[in-house]
């Protein structure tokens, strides 16, 4: 990978990393959010390493961890912060909050938070590429949670039937709600059942970004030959909880403690450093110039209006 | 005029929108090759006349049919995807429940799903509770979903159109009872609107809001009580989802009297919508209590006796008009 594209991927990581650690403030500490949020602290090479693959008109479904998606894809950190915060300003008028957020300018159509909801919908957006001869594939992202549920099933099976520009990128953080990987099911990787839909299962390093980046590149070459989707399985794992609520006392401390070693943006950091690519006193200035693109988001959030209440009733029909 | 089935009518509409507009396309399951091939069917022939790319024959997969049209429609196809019998909508609804219907208010009214999800409903083919359950009431209670569910070829044809061509999702139940009977439909393009009801049958006595196949069964009661000097008036929801409430209270307006008739079960049927409007915005009106003629509550039983047992028809709704007019 050229060292201006892994300056980039760099990048995008510490932004998604200082807007979590931001809301875990927040939300922790200041009590300033208005309800539930879910962080992504600890994947991000999975989302900056897969959106780096993608062109803008590529498509991207999400699911309940999304803020590393949307912002890796381009999303603005303005409005999805507002959206957060639930105010009028968010990229959804307030409607959605951190759970459901779509920004269709960036072309992330869909976050769901149904376990498995947006595989479906990933098909679908898929068929659309398909049938209109674009060039474009779609990513969908679950955990391996949603990789239990029926949608999944159905999906991987119609999209390799149809050989659909689909990007299955299962983010396995170890955990589904509470469960560990061994108690929800007996498979030890869930890319093994690709095989079970003849089509390309990878296992990757989720906190390499580098990897995540080939993978999903290769992948997304052979969506645009016409030979149909591939399922990643990206390993990595969540340090936060499965909500900011999650008291956390089923995730061993030593083995939180040994993931954090394994932090995906220090391993990119370290080989950028190592590489001559990066001097220490550049990121300085990179870190120094994305925490105040949080904190400017977050002013923008806090300082915008609430909607007013019966803006409740827009945007129901068309 | 033609005379032609629903299931035809339905095969026409279909098949001229899908002429009209390249994004149309079709998926379900045996909708090009099916197991019954018959002409009356309303995708017989479609997939000879469109070919594989727009008539799109599914894995068993309700639940990846239906976010197929999902996130087919939200990058501006048109699919009009099908759900076989009206119980497998169970199978579908993560897709039309949670996404179809709300993705558009969670994304702030910027994206749109123009889809359509046809679904075949009815008692009376023996075929048992699995496959016969009239859950229009389930899809009702879902604002950002339209519910149609015509009760003649002529407004299945038209509405059907309309369906396709709307912005929104839209839940479109077809009784195939309706399959098998001509009836009149008019040649050439038209449309029906959607959340418009119609009056099929003007009367001064009674109102009976009915939709979908039990309209036939509001007509022979119609015909009954009318040699008995009774006058009702058959109101013709057609459209659950948005309801054409002023139709029902100006209806009231005139006949002071109101019978509702279903085939699906009573307890949580959209007939209690319709009893509760009303009594909210027309109760001045009213000069006798609001009567409901529906299936009981019990799974549609599989043996004939039983299942014409579910089957609501003219007797009953003969006595429920008596018993709110005499």
């Amino acid at each position: 990978m050229e060292n201006k594209k892994k300056i980039e991927l760099y990048r995008s990581m510490l932004l998604i990393r200082h807007f979590e650690e931001k809301l875990t403030e927040l939300c922790r500490i200041e009590r300033k959010l208005p309800g539930m949020v879910i962080l992504c602290t600890g994947q991000e090479a999975v989302a900056a390493g897969t959106c780096a693959a993608l062109e803008k008109d590529d498509v991207i479904i999400s699911n309940h961890r999304s803020h590393g998606h949307l912002l890796a894809k381009g999303a603005e950190p303005n409005t999805v912060m507002a959206e957060i915060f639930g105010k009028k300003t968010g990229c959804n008028k307030g409607k959605s909050g951190t759970l459901h957020i779509a920004v269709p300018e960036v072309n992330a159509l869909c976050t769901t938070t149904v376990v498995g909801g947006g595989i479906p919908i990933a098909v679908g957006t898929a068929f659309a590429q398909q049938y209109k001869k674009r060039r474009q594939v779609t990513v969908c992202f679950f955990g391996n949670g949603a990789a239990d549920e029926g949608s999944f099933h159905e999906s991987l099976n119609m999209a390799a039937l149809w050989n659909l520009p689909v990007i299955f990128v299962c983010e396995n953080n170890v955990y589904s709600g509470a469960q560990r990987m061994e108690e929800h099911t007996k498979v030890k990787d869930i890319a093994a059942r690709a095989a079970g839909y003849a089509m390309p299962g990878v296992v990757v390093d989720g906190n390499d970004a580098e990897a995540v980046f080939k993978a999903t590149t290769e992948a997304r070459l052979r969506c645009l030959a016409g030979e149909g989707p591939t399922l990643i399985e990206c390993k990595t794992y969540r340090w936060r909880g499965h909500g900011e609520a999650d008291h956390q006392a089923y995730q061993p401390k030593d083995e939180i403690a040994r993931w954090m070693e394994r932090c995906p943006v220090k391993k990119i950091e370290r080989e950028l450093l190592a590489a001559g690519a990066i001097s220490n006193q550049e990121i300085s200035e990179l870190e120094e110039s994305i925490a105040k693109i949080v904190e400017d988001a977050v002013r923008f959030a806090e300082e915008s209006p609430w909607p007013a209440p019966l803006e409740a009733l827009d945007d129901v029909y068309v | 005029m033609q005379q032609i089935t629903m299931g035809q009518a339905v095969r026409q509409a279909l098949a001229e929108e899908m002429q009209r507009d390249p994004n149309v396309f079709l998926a379900g399951e045996g909708i090009g090759v099916g197991i019954h091939e018959s002409p009356v069917m309303p995708t017989f022939g479609l997939l000879r006349e469109f070919g594989p790319d727009r008539v799109k024959d599914t894995p068993v997969s309700e639940a990846a049919i239906a976010g197929l049209a999902v996130g087919a429609s939200v990058l501006g196809l048109r699919p009009v995807v099908e759900v076989m019998f009206n119980p497998f909508f169970t199978l579908a609804s993560d897709q039309i429940v949670n996404h179809a219907a709300k993705l558009r208010y969670l994304s702030g009214g910027k994206s749109s799903f123009p889809m359509v999800v046809r679904v075949k409903t009815g008692a009376g083919f023996g075929a048992g509770c699995q496959h016969s359950h009239n859950l229009e009431a389930w899809a009702a209670h879902c604002p950002g979903l339209k519910v149609v569910m015509p009760g003649t070829a002529a407004d299945a044809k038209g509405l059907l159109k309309s369906a396709i061509r709307d912005d929104n999702p839209v839940v479109f139940i077809e009784d195939m009872g309706l399959y098998f009977f001509p009836t009149p439909v008019p040649e050439g393009e038209y449309t029906i609107p959607i959340g418009v009801a119609d009056i099929k049958r003007p009367g001064r006595d009674v109102t009976v809001v009915t939709w979908s196949k039990m309209l036939g069964v509001a007509f022979k009661a119609a015909a009954i009580l009318s040699k008995e000097g009774i006058e009702v008036e058959i109101l013709d929801l057609r459209t659950l989802l948005p309801l054409d409430k002023e139709a029902i209270i100006t209806s009231l307006k005139k006949t002071g009297r109101l019978v509702i008739l279903h085939e699906a079960t009573r307890t949580g049927g959209f007939g209690g919508e319709i009893a509760a409007l009303a009594v909210d915005e027309a109760f001045s009106y009213l000069k006798a209590p609001v009567k409901r003629v529906t299936g009981p509550d019990i799974p549609v039983p599989f043996s004939p006796p039983l299942e014409q047992f579910y089957i609501p028809d003219e007797h009953q709704l003969v006595e429920a008009v008596k018993s709110v007019v005499l």
